[in-house]
C-alpha cells in the first residue's frame, strides 16, 4: 500500500474528515474538519469523495515525504509551499491546484501568511483506522488518530472512482487578514443578558484570543453582563453546538469549535449561523471579528 | 415544555423536570423524522439538531409540539445493567457525613437504589445516573477542588447524580467506589455500556 511519511508535523497536524455527526448521545462531539469548505474543495480537486480523510495543518511547518505518482492539493490557509525534488530543485505550489508528484519528493509547507489552518488532501485519502465511522481526531475527547508525529506513515486509500478533475486554478480568495464578519442568531439563554450586553455583542470589534483551539475560539473585548437577578445562577448542563457562543462567568464569549464538549453549563447568548462556521477555523490570534445579527427564513 | 431558539439549525426544548426531558427524549428518539440529525438529552433540556437542508426550524417546531413527551410512568422499559462495585472510595467518609450515616450504610443506601441514565456528558460514555423512583438520597456537593486524576471505573456522586468515570481524567465528584466494568470502548459495536434510558443496579463486591 502506498504511504506518505511524516518528516515534520509542524505545530499541530491532525487527520480530519467530515466527522462523526450523530454520537452526542454517547458523549461524543461531531469533530471533523474545522474549515469544511476547504476540506471539501481539497478532496474534489484530487477526485476524492468529500468525506475522505486529509491533513489539517495548523500554522504550516508540515513536511511530508511523497511517493512518486501521488496527487495532492493544498486549500484553506495560504503558505509558501514547495515540492523539493531529489536533486534539490524546488517547485512552488499554487494553492487550490491538484499537482502530481512525478518522482519521490518532499512537500514542505512554510509559514502561513493568510488564515491559520491548511488542508492537505492526497488522492485516495488517508486510510488510517476509523473510530465510530470517522477518521477525525477529536482533540477534546481524545478519539481518533493521534496528532501526526515525525516518522508516521500515512497509508493512502485505493484509487477513487472519479478521475482528477481537469480544472484550471480555482478562483478562491485567501482567508482575509481584515475584519471577519460572522452571522449570529439568538441562543437559548439570550434573555439572561442585559440589553447593553446585546448591543455590545453586535457593536464591538472583538479580537481573536490566542487562547483559541478546536474546542473553542475565545473573543477578547468588553464583558457581557447578565441580568442582575441571574448573576451567580448556575445553569444545568445543556446540549451545545458548533458555533454556540458561551459566556463564562467573567463575561467573556467563547465560540465553540468542532471538538466542543457535548454539554456545557455556561449560558449561550447566540449561535453562529451555519454559513459562517468555516470562517472560525481561519481566525488568527489578534484578528478582529464582528458579529452580525443574521436574519433568515424560519 | 418551552422551545428556545438555538441559532439556525437547532432548537432547545426545556422542561421543568428531568423526568419530562427523559420522556421527551424517549419518545422523540424512537420516531425522529428525516432532517433531525440527533437529540442531545441533558438535565432539563433536549437539544434538537437539524439538517436545515431537509427540515426547517418551523417544521421541526411543529413536529415537536405534535409529539408531547411520554409520561414518566409510560417510559419504555430499557435495558438493565448490573455493575459490580467495590465501596472503598476516598470520599466515603465525606458522603457518610452528608447523609448522616455510617460508611457501610453509604454502600447499603447507594446499592439499594435503582438508577437510570438521564444523559451522557463531560466525556465519551460518562453517564449521569439518577434514581428511578425519585431521589431519596440527599444531594452531595462536588469536591471544593478537582482531583487531577480520577481512575477509570471510579464511581462518584455530585448533586443528585451518580456518575462513573469511563477513563482516567480530572474530576470533582465525590468518589465512593470503583467498578471493574468497562464503561466505554470505542472499538465495541456499542461503545457505551450505558446510554440514556438504561437502568443501572450496583452490586456490592469485596475488594
Amino acid at each position: 500500500m502506498t504511504a506518505v511519511r511524516v518528516i515534520d508535523s509542524g505545530p499541530l497536524a491532525l487527520v480530519q474528515d467530515l466527522g462523526r455527526p450523530a454520537f452526542a448521545t454517547l458523549g461524543v462531539s461531531a469533530s471533523g474538519a474545522f474549515d469544511r469548505a476547504a476540506h471539501r474543495l481539497a478532496n474534489r480537486l484530487v477526485g476524492n469523495p468529500d468525506d475522505a480523510a486529509a491533513v489539517e495543518c495548523l500554522l504550516g511547518g508540515l513536511r511530508l515525504a511523497m511517493p512518486p505518482g501521488t496527487w495532492f492539493t493544498i486549500t484553506g490557509a495560504w503558505s509558501d509551499a514547495v515540492l523539493v525534488l531529489d536533486d534539490g530543485v524546488r517547485r512552488a505550489i499554487e494553492p487550490h491546484t491538484a499537482m502530481r508528484v512525478d518522482a519521490a519528493a518532499e512537500l514542505q509547507l512554510g509559514q502561513v501568511s493568510h488564515g491559520l489552518r491548511s488542508t492537505v488532501a492526497l488522492r485516495g485519502g488517508l486510510a488510517v483506522p476509523s473510530v465510530l465511522g470517522s477518521r477525525s481526531r477529536d482533540t477534546l475527547a481524545g478519539l481518533g488518530p493521534a496528532p501526526l508525529r515525525a516518522g508516521d506513515a500515512l497509508p493512502l486509500g485505493p484509487e477513487p472512482a472519479s478521475p482528477v478533475p481537469v480544472a484550471d486554478l480555482v478562483p478562491v480568495d485567501p482567508p482575509t487578514e481584515g475584519v471577519v464578519e460572522l452571522g449570529v442568531r439568538p441562543g437559548p439563554r439570550h434573555d439572561w443578558f442585559t440589553a447593553a450586553a446585546h448591543r455590545l455583542l453586535t457593536e464591538t470589534e472583538w479580537i481573536t484570543s490566542a487562547r483559541s483551539d478546536r474546542t473553542g475560539v475565545r473573543l477578547d473585548g468588553p464583558a457581557l453582563s447578565r441580568e442582575p437577578e441571574l448573576v451567580g445562577v448556575e445553569l444545568a448542563s445543556e446540549g451545545m453546538l458548533r458555533g454556540s457562543i458561551q459566556i463564562s462567568p467573567d463575561g467573556a464569549p467563547t465560540v465553540l469549535g468542532p471538538d466542543h464538549p457535548v454539554t456545557g453549563g455556561y449560558p449561550v447568548i447566540a449561535v453562529v449561523v451555519e454559513d459562517s462556521l468555516d470562517l472560525l477555523a481561519q481566525l488568527r490570534p489578534g484578528q478582529p471579528v464582528r458579529l452580525r445579527r443574521a436574519t433568515g427564513r424560519r | 415544555m418551552r422551545l428556545l431558539p438555538c441559532g439556525d439549525r437547532a432548537l432547545l426544548a426545556e422542561f421543568g423536570e428531568l423526568e419530562q426531558a427523559l420522556g421527551a427524549y424517549s419518545r422523540w428518539s424512537t420516531s425522529a423524522p428525516a432532517g433531525i440529525i440527533e437529540f442531545v438529552p441533558a438535565a432539563r433540556t433536549v437539544l434538537v439538531r437539524l439538517d436545515p437542508a431537509v427540515m426547517g426550524l418551523g417544521a421541526a417546531e411543529q413536529w415537536l409540539l405534535a409529539h408531547p413527551p411520554l409520561q414518566p410512568g409510560a417510559l419504555p422499559s430499557a435495558g438493565l445493567v448490573a455493575l459490580p462495585l467495590v465501596y472503598d472510595g476516598d470520599d466515603l467518609t465525606i458522603v457518610s457525613e452528608i447523609w448522616g450515616c455510617s460508611r457501610d450504610a453509604v454502600g447499603d443506601l447507594h446499592g439499594a437504589t435503582e438508577w437510570v441514565c438521564a444523559f451522557i456528558g463531560f466525556a465519551p460514555g460518562f453517564s449521569y445516573l439518577v434514581p428511578t423512583a425519585g431521589s431519596v438520597l440527599p444531594p452531595v456537593p462536588r469536591r471544593a477542588t478537582s482531583r487531577p486524576q480520577v481512575p477509570a471505573g471510579a464511581v462518584g456522586l455530585a448533586a443528585e447524580y451518580c456518575g462513573i468515570y469511563p477513563r482516567a481524567s480530572p474530576g470533582g465528584w465525590q468518589v465512593i467506589g470503583r467498578t471493574p466494568a468497562v464503561m466505554w470502548d470505542a472499538d465495541r459495536a456499542f461503545p457505551a455500556l450505558v446510554t440514556p434510558g438504561t437502568r443501572v443496579r450496583f452490586e456490592a463486591v469485596r475488594a
